[in-house]
C-alpha cells in the first residue's frame, strides 16, 4: 500500500493495566509537526510510545487506533510500521562500526558498494564523514545522539517517536542536538511524537503540548 | 511455533530420565527383574542390602561427610563474604577461587591425594629436614576409614561453587547500603553482614546448597579416590554390588540405590531442620543488640580457610602436572630429578582416545544445551514470561536426586532399548546435568540485556528473528560462550553417567582417571587428571578470548563487560 504523507493519527487511544487507565489520548500530528507529551516518570509516557511503536507488553489492554499516513498500523508488528524511535540513550549497536550501524538501518537493496557510498555520502552531508569507521563507544555523547538520529532516518520512517532523547546530554550539547533533530524532522516532513519532562524540550519543539 | 516447544523439550530431558530412572529401580529393588530370574515381589533385597557387612557404617559415612561438607564450605564462604566483601583481598581471592569451579571433581580429588598422601608433596616439602622421614610415614591419610580425606576433597571442590552462587545472588541483596546502615549503627563487619545481608542471600542460594548436600551424600568419583574403602561410602558400595560378577547382587544394588535416596533425603531433612534452628537462633540474637565489633580473628580464619582451599586445588593441579613429566622422583625429594615428556609420548595412544571421546561428548552436549537454553530464554523473553521460583526449582531436580539412584533405573531402561554404550545415550545422560548449569549461567545475562537495542532493530524494520541473530547473539557472544564453557566443564567432569550409560564402551579421561586412581602409576594418572582439568580451563579461556579478539576494536564489548 502506497503511503501519502498525511501524518500520524492517534485515534481515541486508551491504554489500561489491570483496569487502571495509564494513558488516554486522541490527536492528529501533521507532517512536520511535533506533538509534545509532558509528564513525570511513571505517567505512562513510555507506554504511549510503546503502543505507537508496537512494543506494548501483552499485560496492557489498549483500545483506539494508530493510523500512519492513512494506514492503520495498530495491529502490525513493530518492524512493518515504519515508525522510527529514539531513546534516552543513543543505543548504537556496540558490535558494529558507525557505518555498520547505518548500513544496518538502510533498507535492503543495491550492491554492497552502492550501499556503502550512500551511507558515507549521507554521513558526509552532515559533516560527520570521518566517523564512519569509528567504534561507536569512542564517540562523544553528542556525536552518538546525532548518529542515532541518522540511523533512524536512513530506515525511511514515516513518523518519529522521541523518548526523552536529550535528557542524558550535557547542557551545552543539548541545544544543538535538539536543533539538529527538530530541523531534520521538519525538513523531512515527519510527524513527531515527543515525550519528555523537560519544558525546554517542549519550547524548542514549538508544536502543541499535552500534559499527562 | 517451534520455540514454544523448547521449554517442554528441556523439562523432558531434565525430569524424564530422573523419573524414569527412579521408576526403574523400584521393580528390581522389590526383587522383580525377570531377566535375572526375579519374578516375585519381596522386601528380601532391602534386608540383604541393610544386613550387608558394614552397611550401617557406609550409610553413616555418606550422611555425615555430606552434611559436614555442606556446613563447612557454606560457613567458610559466608564468613569470607561477611568479613571481606568489598575489600581488595576479597576481589583477588574471589577471582582466583571462583574459576576453580571448572576443575572436575576427580582431578581435584586426585590432586589432593597427590598433595596429602604420606608420600605426597606436602610431606616431601618438609622432609627430611623437618620431619626426619627418609621413608613415607605409615599414616592412613588418603582413604582414611572415617572419611576425613573425602570430606576435605569435597569441601575444596564445593567452596568455589558456593562462592559463585553467592556472588551471583549478591546484586539482589542491596548489600552495600545494608552494610553501611548496619556498620553506622556500630555493628562489626561480619555480624553486620550476617544479620542484614545473609538472610536474603541464603534465600537465593538455598537450592544450590541443597544440591551440595545431595551431591556430597551420594558422590562416587571423589569417594572412590579419597574415601574409605572398607566399608566405602554407600554410593560406592552400590556401584560395587552393581558390577559384581554375582548377578543376584544387582537386586541388592537396586535396593541399595533406594536406601541411598533415604540417606540423602535424611541428610536434606537434617539440613532443613538445621536451617530452622539457625533462623530461630538468629531471630532471637538479633533482638539483643549485640554489635560484635571485634571480629578480626573470625575474618582471618575465613580468609585462611578460603585461601587454603584455593591453594589445595591449585597445588593439586600443579603436582598433577609435575608428576606427568617427572623423571625419577624418589621420596623425600621435593622435585623430580628431571622433567621429561617420555610418559606423555609413551602413553599418547592410551591418553589420546579417551581425551577425544570426552571432548566430543562435551562439545556436543554443551552445544545442544546452549541451543535449548537459548530457545527457552528467548521464548520467555518474547512472551514476556519471568520464570517463577517453582519452575526454576525443576532445574535443580537432577542436581538434588542422587545420581546413583536414578542412573541405576535408567541403565535398565537403556539396556532394554539397546542403546547402552552409544554416543547419543551418553550425551543425553550428560544433558540432564549440563542443561541446569548452562541455564544458570545464561539466564541472568539474558534478562539483564537491554531490550531497547532489540526495539531499535525492530523499529528499523527487522523481524524478531533477525534482531535475535544480528543484535542479541553478537552482543551476548561472551555470555553465550561462557555458558557453553560451563556446560562443557560439567560434561567433562561427569563420571557416573559416562560409566553407566556408556557401559564402559566410551571411556573418557574422567572414567580412566578414576579407574587408575586406585594404585595406578602416578605419572599416567597425573597426565589423565591434568588433561581432565585442562579441558574446561581451555574452554573458559576460549570463551574469554574469542570475543576479545573478535571485538578488539569495539570498546563496549571488549572488557569483562555487563554481558558476562
Amino acid at each position: 500500500m502506497k503511503r501519502h504523507a498525511i501524518g500520524l493519527d492517534l485515534n481515541d487511544v486508551d491504554i489500561q493495566l489491570d483496569g487502571r487507565r495509564i494513558v488516554a489520548l486522541s490527536h492528529k500530528i501533521a507532517p512536520g509537526e511535533v506533538l509534545t507529551v509532558m509528564g513525570e516518570s511513571g505517567s505512562g509516557k513510555t507506554t504511549l510510545l510503546n503502543f505507537v511503536a508496537g512494543f506494548l507488553p501483552p499485560a496492557f489492554d489498549a483500545t483506539g487506533r494508530v493510523v500512519l499516513d492513512g494506514v492503520d498500523v495498530t495491529a502490525m508488528p513493530a518492524e512493518r510500521r515504519q515508525v522510527g524511535m529514539l531513546f534516552q540513550d543513543p543505543l548504537l549497536f556496540p558490535h558494529m562500526s558507525v557505518e555498520g550501524n547505518l548500513l544496518y538501518a538502510l533498507p535492503a537493496g543495491g550492491s554492497r558498494a552502492e550501499r556503502g557510498t550512500r551511507v558515507s555520502g549521507f554521513l558526509e552531508s552532515f559533516g560527520m564523514g570521518e566517523l564512519g569507521p569509528r567504534d561507536p563507544a569512542t564517540l562523544s555523547g553528542g556525536q552518538q545522539a546525532r548518529v542515532a538520529l541518522l540511523r533512524v532516518l536512513l530506515a525511511e520512517p514515516c513518523a518519529l517517536l522521541l523518548d526523552e532523547p536529550f535528557s542524558k546530554l550535557d547542557a551545552d550539547r543539548r541545544d544543538s542536538v535538539r536543533k539538529f533533530v527538530f530541523e531534520l524532522a521538519r525538513e523531512r516532513q515527519l510527524p513527531v511524537l515527543l515525550v519528555t519532562h523537560d519544558r525546554a524540550d517542549a519550547a524548542a519543539a514549538g508544536g502543541p503540548m499535552i500534559t499527562l | 511455533m517451534l520455540l514454544r516447544l523448547v521449554p517442554v523439550v528441556i523439562l523432558t530431558i531434565l525430569i524424564g530420565p530422573v523419573l524414569a530412572g527412579l521408576a526403574g529401580i523400584v521393580a528390581p529393588a522389590l526383587g522383580y527383574l525377570p531377566v535375572l530370574g526375579g519374578e516375585q515381589v519381596t522386601l528380601h533385597w532391602f534386608d540383604q542390602a541393610a544386613m550387608a557387612p558394614g552397611f550401617a557404617r557406609s550409610a553413616w559415612i555418606s550422611y555425615w561427610t555430606g552434611l559436614a561438607t555442606s556446613a563447612i564450605s557454606l560457613v567458610l564462604v559466608v564468613l569470607f563474604l561477611a568479613g571481606w566483601w568489598g575489600t581488595r583481598w576479597f576481589a583477588r581471592l574471589a577471582s582466583a577461587t571462583a574459576p576453580l569451579f571448572a576443575v572436575p571433581h576427580a582431578a581435584v580429588a586426585i590432586g589432593l591425594a597427590f598433595l596429602i598422601a604420606p608420600s605426597g608433596w606436602l610431606v616431601r616439602l618438609v622432609s627430611p629436614w623437618a620431619t626426619g622421614f627418609a621413608q613415607p610415614p605409615d599414616w592412613l591419610i588418603v582413604n582414611d576409614p572415617a572419611g576425613f580425606a573425602l570430606l576435605a576433597g569435597l569441601v575444596i571442590k564445593e567452596i568455589p561453587f558456593l562462592l559463585l552462587m553467592t556472588l551471583s545472588a549478591l546484586p539482589q541483596s542491596d548489600a552495600p547500603r545494608r552494610i553501611r546502615a548496619a556498620r553506622s549503627l556500630g555493628y562489626g563487619r561480619v555480624w553486620g553482614w550476617l544479620s542484614t545481608v545473609f538472610p536474603s542471600v541464603y534465600a537465593q542460594i538455598r537450592l544450590p546448597v541443597y544440591a551440595v548436600v545431595a551431591y556430597a551424600t551420594s558422590v562416587v568419583d571423589v569417594a572412590i579416590i579419597l574415601g574409605p574403602t572398607a566399608p566405602p561410602p554407600l554410593a560406592v558400595q552400590i556401584l560395587r554390588w552393581q558390577y559384581d560378577p554375582d548377578l543376584t547382587l544387582r537386586f541388592t544394588a537396586a535396593a541399595g540405590a533406594m536406601l541411598q535416596l533415604a540417606v540423602t533425603g535424611g541428610a536434606l531433612v537434617t539440613w532443613w531442620l538445621g536451617e530452622r534452628a539457625v533462623a530461630a537462633l538468629g531471630r532471637s540474637i538479633l533482638t539483643r543488640g549485640w554489635r560484635l565489633p571485634r571480629d578480626r580473628a573470625l575474618r582471618l580464619a575465613s580468609l585462611g580457610g578460603i585461601g587454603a582451599s584455593a591453594l589445595l586445588v591449585i597445588g593439586g593441579v600443579v603436582v598433577l602436572a609435575l608428576w606427568s613429566v617427572a623423571g625419577l622422583w624418589q621420596f623425600p625429594d621435593a622435585l623430580p630429578d628431571m622433567l621429561t615428556f617420555k610418559h606423555w609420548m609413551r602413553h599418547a595412544g592410551m591418553i589420546g582416545h579417551p581425551t577425544l571421546t570426552a571432548v566430543q561428548i562435551g562439545l556436543t552436549s554443551a552445544a545442544i544445551a546452549v541451543l535449548l537454553v537459548l530457545g527457552a530464554v528467548e521464548n520467555a523473553y518474547r512472551r514476556g514470561i519471568t520464570p517463577t521460583q517453582r519452575v526454576l526449582a525443576l532445574l535443580y531436580i537432577p542436581l538434588i536426586v542422587p545420581q546413583i539412584s536414578f542412573l541405576f533405573g535408567l541403565i535398565l531402561l537403556v539396556l532394554r532399548a539397546g542403546i547402552d554404550g552409544t554416543f547419543w545415550a551418553v550425551v543425553v545422560a550428560h544433558l540432564v546435568f549440563v542443561i541446569p548449569y548452562v541455564y544458570l549461567a545464561l539466564a541472568d545475562p539474558y534478562a539483564a540485556f537491554d531490550g531497547r537495542y532489540l526495539s531499535v532493530a525492530r523499529s528499523l524494520g527487522k523481524s524478531p528473528a533477525r534482531a535475535f541473530f544480528t543484535i542479541r547473539l553478537p552482543m551476548m557472544l561472551r555470555a553465550i560462550l561462557t555458558a557453553f564453557a560451563f556446560g562443557f566443564a560439567i560434561s567433562i567432569a561427569q563420571y557416573l553417567p559416562t560409566l553407566m550409560i556408556g557401559a564402559g564402551r566410551l571411556p573418557t579421561v574422567t572414567t580412566e582417571a578414576v579407574a587408575l586412581a586406585a594404585g595406578g602409576d602416578r605419572r599416567v594418572l597425573g597426565a589423565f587428571a591434568l588433561i581432565q582439568s585442562a579441558l574446561p580451563i581451555v574452554a573458559f579461556v576460549a570463551a574469554a578470548w574469542i570475543p576479545a579478539i573478535l571485538y578488539r576494536r569495539r570498546r563496549a564489548l571488549r572488557g569483562a563487560g555487563a554481558w558476562t
